[in-house]
């Protein structure tokens, strides 16, 4: 019980088997990528290259920051299923607007907010309706969904001058490409890490996903750390359609279908239970690193077609279930 | 007035009818039935046959449901059948063939009760989350439907197979008697026999039912075998529909419309009390709704839209809080519940759990 | 009411809680004085708990006033009432097994530094204030990682964090052991004369009387008096519980007549060598028809673990088993039914009741997961064998048809008795079937459970309350370290004699 505090410095030699279960699934998915980088590196040429990693982030930048905010949702114990939509429909507010000839300044605002507004609405009706997280963000995503048709059920391109100028790649040095959206997604991530580790509203959100009603006893603003996990999510949704739209450079209806099962997937590869309560949002952005690798070494193999990626994805999420499954039935 | 409120149905028939009466007042000849070559036509018999297969899969659902589970995989599951089916009845050197058509629903029927078994073996065996559980196949599901047709969109000609989509017996569509029928033996089989209390039982406390001599674990594998099953049939239906099989839409979203009607019906996704008859009537709103956006004139592409609507209303219409408000405000001095409900229990329950 | 020198901390006055048509609290009053540890006593449904809510803001009461130091007070929900120094600490721990000692107790008043949390001060102060608990636990271990009793502790721990002027203690006791109740005990009069106030809830008589200075008995939802323990006989205070005379305990204090056991008969139960790693240690066992067999034995001494292998509920890794003399296999509790044998857990909201379904489901339940789902019993039938047991157990509410979650504890475990009876079991096997129910209903299991054997079953009694173990068995098999250390004679076992055994001689 009492060991590890004052067993500071021969700590680092004992790490590989005093490792705290609770990183486990985490460790688990470093070392699918690393091996996946390392098959990925051996099998073809310029795999493990700065191009290659560097796109790896600027293709799925938007997703990060889907995980993140999933991240907080599952930590709670519920689950977003609008993040796709929501994705969407962000995507659709800012070309709408821009092609309106709205500035930036103001879209990028609204576009964020859209998704703010639906998390909020979601938060309200799980916590002061009762209304299964489930349901609940179920019907936020076929509002959503059914918002963006009646917005524009064509594609829009995104032709504003200074916005495609945010939007762009620059070269960092090298092979090294950063785009803004990268840095956004990286400074998300940095944040869901602080605010989750380092604030009380963050340890909320674990203490609700270990035990509601506990929670709720020992003091702790249960509601309002519901609602603002759904609003984060919401929120995180938003900015994540925002990158797609300077990514993709267009806003279309159809954006982002399934994706919220990617953002899941991702969640749970990087090892967050759930159930909630247990999990790290830079699991997350492993998981989504991973599920970016599949599909570009289903890419470099060629010969294999698209449907494998899914496959593949299932398998993985098997594989990493499982393994959770063996750690939480050792706890018990 | 106020038993008929509280009443579990009283919502989702409201809605029904709500939205039964706007298409009459945007159509008046909505309802109206009419009859060709013995063949019953109109909005009503369509409706019908649009409910066949989100029936089936909103049934084996609401069974799911009941354990405390959820199917995501149904969907991809839908895919996967007229993937088989019609893969099969493609290659074979006869397609008209009343043999080849069997066995290519046999064989689809075969493999979608696989992997619904596989479902089960994943969440009652080795005890994973059904949520998750059934994602993994939901990913997956549609990888194995584009790996049998190849990623191509397979569509044949085959009239006996083509009957199951768009045939009729006795002037009704067969899918729609095929759908319904499954339905009412399967409610009739859960309420008749013990079986339904033991899932309510099974989904409620686990643990309990289990220390009970239940056997949980052959119920819930069974209960997402069923629902592989039903899945199965509703994909046929779907593909014998369009005669092709389209692995990437086939089934798309049927699974959150299938939770849908469950919900709408008025079973907790939390699991334990579940009623069939809830179930039916919320997969009929759902294709009454998809119907009514068509006869209002709404693009099609906007019923995500009134569907969310829908759901928002009936979910807070029933969820505990609205409850409480609504009997509080047709409250009369009367007490029901016979005899000394014990007062530390109750108003605990109500609030913290969820 | 002698000691009228300290003012109250608490003052509450003609508290009602109505939820309607119920009147479930009826002008109570309650004082807590700075300095005492006050017992809050009386029967499940008497209004202890909704008195405490009441308090902590969680009920609102439709009239009544609460004084907290004199200032009129409604709280508006349990972390508003600990911000006046008003701090519960609730029978089943709720605390968040997922987060770190640490964080459990500090969470709410954490430290913080550049507007995050100060983790390193957090740890440390926990680290204070655990020390001052007699806990020397890493305050970053996760808290799941700990025992039941520990976490009860940690539990106390948050709650005088920061300024407690007032502690609650709902049925802290009840899964504790003996040296666990010590420990705590040294902690709750350290912290009565810091000078806290502790309203303390028990069902243990004696740890009431070990521990409290004064006491308040509710009963149905309306007081009965305030009392100084030490000028209250128990007898009194019983009589004050449950407003009626002794008859019923006394009459249970002569359960049935002594089986002899049947010399050369075959034993319905017997197994040798059973026993499951991390469980209990391998241990022979026999059980005859008619007999009752008691465990003895402390909170995690194997006697649950024992109780749960007898009856399939978890399965053996080693020994064998004879069911009426043939080999049999007891892997699920379902193969147990099969044998006849039956199972109640001492788990009763976990792994007995099934809240959603009816008293008349819950009953047939049993019966008919046996007959499986193919063959429902007949309602006829069903009717028929649920108004027998009604009538027979004195079921409250007596009607079939309401929820099993609507019913008291005690009632709830009649229907689950009711549950397995209907089942026809040779061997009963009952874990703490009184435990945290009224002392009228505990009366009348013993005396049921005495009955049963005289039928001719065979039940296993397990109960944390020694006293009642030896009154009902005919046979004490004693437990201590997962190990089953003793087999005695009930007609001639005596207490000290049993609490040697446990203790195992030397230690506590």
């Amino acid at each position: 019980m009492a060991t590890s505090a004052p067993a500071r410095a021969p700590r680092a030699l004992k790490m590989p088997i005093r490792l705290d279960r609770r990183y486990l699934p985490v460790v688990g998915t470093f070392v699918v990528l690393a091996l996946m980088l390392v098959v990925g590196g051996s099998r073809y040429d310029n795999f493990v290259s700065p191009a290659v990693i560097s796109n790896l982030f600027i293709n799925n930048a938007h997703l990060i920051v889907l995980a993140v905010g999933m991240t907080f949702v599952i930590l709670t114990g519920g689950i977003d299923l609008s993040a796709g939509s929501v994705l969407a429909l962000s995507t659709v507010v800012t070309a709408a607007l821009l092609q309106a000839g709205w500035p930036p300044a103001v879209v990028i605002p609204l576009a964020v907010g859209a998704g703010t507004v639906i998390g909020l609405a979601h938060g309200v009706m799980v916590h002061y309706f009762q209304v299964q997280p489930f349901v609940a963000t179920l019907a936020g995503m076929f509002f959503a969904r059914g918002l963006c048709f009646v917005i524009a059920p064509e594609s829009i391109a995104i032709d504003n001058a200074s916005f495609v100028s945010l939007a762009s790649w620059v070269q960092i040095f090298g092979g090294w490409r950063m785009s803004s959206g990268v840095l956004i997604a990286l400074i998300l991530v940095g944040l869901g890490f602080l605010v989750l580790h380092f604030t009380r509203f963050g340890r909320t959100v674990y203490a609700v996903g270990g035990g509601e009603q506990s929670a709720l006893l020992m003091g702790l603003p249960v509601a309002r750390t519901k609602v603002l996990a759904y609003v984060v999510s919401g929120t995180c949704a938003g900015l994540g359609g925002l990158l797609f739209a300077m990514y993709s450079r267009s806003g279309y209806s159809l954006t982002g279908v399934a994706m919220e099962l990617d953002a899941i997937a991702a969640v749970v590869i990087g090892g967050t239970l759930l159930t909630g309560g247990t999990g790290f949002v830079l699991g997350s952005v492993l998981g989504v690193l991973v599920l970016g690798l599949i599909q570009t070494i289903i890419t470099f193999e060629g010969t294999l077609s698209s449907w494998w990626t899914k496959i593949v994805i299932g398998v993985l999420l098997l594989i990493f279930v499982a393994l959770q499954r063996v750690l939480t039935l050792r706890r018990t | 007035m106020r038993n008929l409120l509280r009443h579990h149905l009283f919502w989702p028939v409201a809605a029904l009818v709500v939205l039964l009466v706007a298409n009459t007042v945007a159509s008046p000849s909505f309802l109206a039935i009419t009859v060709r070559d013995g063949h019953l036509f109109g909005a009503p018999i369509d409706i019908l046959r649009m409910t066949a297969p989100l029936l089936l899969v909103a049934l084996g659902m609401t069974l799911v449901i009941a354990t405390r589970g959820i199917d995501l995989s149904v969907g991809a599951v839908v895919a996967v059948s007229g993937a088989v089916a019609l893969s099969y009845i493609a290659s074979s050197s006869d397609p008209e063939s009343p043999v080849t058509v069997l066995t290519a629903i046999a064989l689809a029927l075969a493999l979608c009760l696989l992997l619904g078994v596989w479902n089960g073996f994943l969440v009652s065996v080795l005890g994973i989350q059904p949520i998750i559980a059934t994602l993994i196949l939901m990913t997956a599901g549609r990888g194995v439907a584009m790996l049998i047709t190849g990623g191509m969109i397979t569509t044949v000609n085959s009239e006996p197979f083509k009957v199951l989509g768009s045939g009729f017996w006795l002037g009704l569509p067969v899918a729609a008697v095929l759908a319904f029928g499954v339905f009412a033996v399967v409610a009739f089989v859960v309420r008749r026999t013990a079986l339904g209390m033991l899932l309510e039982a099974t989904g409620i406390n686990p643990a309990a039912s289990r220390l009970s001599g239940v056997r949980s674990k052959t119920l819930t594998w069974t209960v997402y075998a069923a629902a592989g099953l039903f899945a199965g049939l509703a994909g046929l239906l779907i593909s014998a529909d369009t005669m092709a099989a389209d692995a990437n839409n086939a089934g798309l979203f049927i699974e959150l419309d299938a939770i849908l009607a469950v919900v709408i019906g008025g079973t907790a996704l939390s699991g334990g009390k579940f009623n069939l008859s809830g179930t039916l009537v919320g997969a009929l709103v759902i294709a009454t709704l998809e119907r009514t956006v068509t006869v209002v004139g709404i693009s099609p592409l906007v019923t995500p839209l009134f569907m969310a609507l829908v759901v928002i209303a009936v979910t807070l219409l029933q969820s505990p809080r609205m409850r409480e408000r609504l009997t509080a405000a047709t409250r009369r001095p009367v007490a029901t519940t016979p005899a000394e409900p014990q007062p530390a229990a109750r108003p605990d329950s109500t609030e913290v759990k969820a | 009411m002698t000691q009228q020198t300290t003012p109250p901390v608490v003052e509450m006055t003609g508290i009602s809680v109505e939820f309607p048509p119920v009147k479930a609290l009826d002008g109570v009053d309650l004082h807590l004085r700075p300095g005492e540890i006050h017992a809050l006593m009386g029967e499940n449904g008497a209004g202890k708990s909704t008195l405490i809510k009441a308090l902590t803001g969680i009920h609102s009461p439709t009239e009544g006033t609460i004084l907290v130091d004199g200032v009129e007070r409604r709280f508006t929900g349990p972390a508003d009432a600990r911000a006046h120094g008003v701090s519960t600490v609730y029978q089943e721990v709720n605390l968040c097994e997922n987060l770190t000692v640490a964080e459990n107790i500090m969470l709410g008043a954490e430290p913080r530094r550049l507007g995050g949390l100060h983790w390193r001060a957090m740890r440390r102060q926990a680290a204070t204030h655990l020390e001052r608990m007699g806990l020397s636990i890493d305050p970053a271990s996760s808290l799941g990682s700990h025992s039941l009793a520990v976490q009860q502790l940690v539990a106390i721990c948050r709650a005088t964090v920061g300024d407690c002027k007032v502690l609650i203690l709902d049925e802290p006791t009840s899964s504790l052991d003996t040296d666990e109740v010590a420990h705590l005990f040294t902690v709750m009069r350290a912290l009565r004369d810091d000078g806290v106030a502790i309203l303390f809830v028990s069902h243990f008589l004696d740890q009431v009387y070990d521990i409290s200075d004064r006491m308040t008995v509710l009963r149905n939802g309306r007081l009965v008096g305030e009392f100084v323990t030490a000028d209250l006989p128990t007898h009194e205070l019983v009589q004050h519980m449950i407003g009626r005379s002794m008859d019923v305990l006394e009459a249970a204090e002569h359960v049935g007549e002594r089986a002899d056991r049947p010399a050369g008969r075959t034993p319905l139960l017997q197994v040798v060598g059973l026993g499951r790693k991390g469980s209990v240690r391998p241990f022979d066992l026999e059980l005859y028809e008619g007999e009752v067999v008691g465990l003895a034995g402390l909170l995690g001494s194997g006697r649950t673990e024992l109780a749960r292998l007898l009856t399939g509920a978890d399965r053996a890794d080693v020994g064998q088993t004879r069911v009426a003399g043939k080999p049999a296999r007891l892997r699920t509790p379902r193969a147990a039914m099969d044998l006849g044998i039956a199972y109640t857990s001492e788990d009763r909201k976990g792994e007995g009741v099934v809240d959603g379904l009816t008293v008349r489901e819950n009953i047939v339940l049993g019966l008919q997961a046996r007959r499986g789902w193919m063959r429902p019993l007949p309602r006829k039938q069903v009717d028929e064998l649920v108004a027998s047991y009604i009538e027979q157990l004195g079921i409250r509410p007596a009607n079939p048809e309401a929820l099993l979650r609507n019913l008291s504890g005690g009632n709830q475990q009649k229907v689950l008795l009711a549950r397995w009876l209907a089942t026809a079991p040779r061997l009963l096997v009952l874990d703490e079937p009184t435990r945290g129910i009224d002392v009228g209903a505990k009366a009348e299991i013993q005396k049921l459970v005495a009955d049963l054997a005289a039928d001719g079953m065979s039940v296993v009694f397990i109960s944390a309350e020694l006293e009642e173990v030896l009154r009902i068995s005919h046979r004490i098999a004693v437990l201590r370290d997962r190990r089953k250390v003793a087999e005695i004679d009930g007609g001639e076992a005596t207490m000290d004699q049993v609490v040697d055994l446990i203790a195992g001689g030397g230690a506590a």
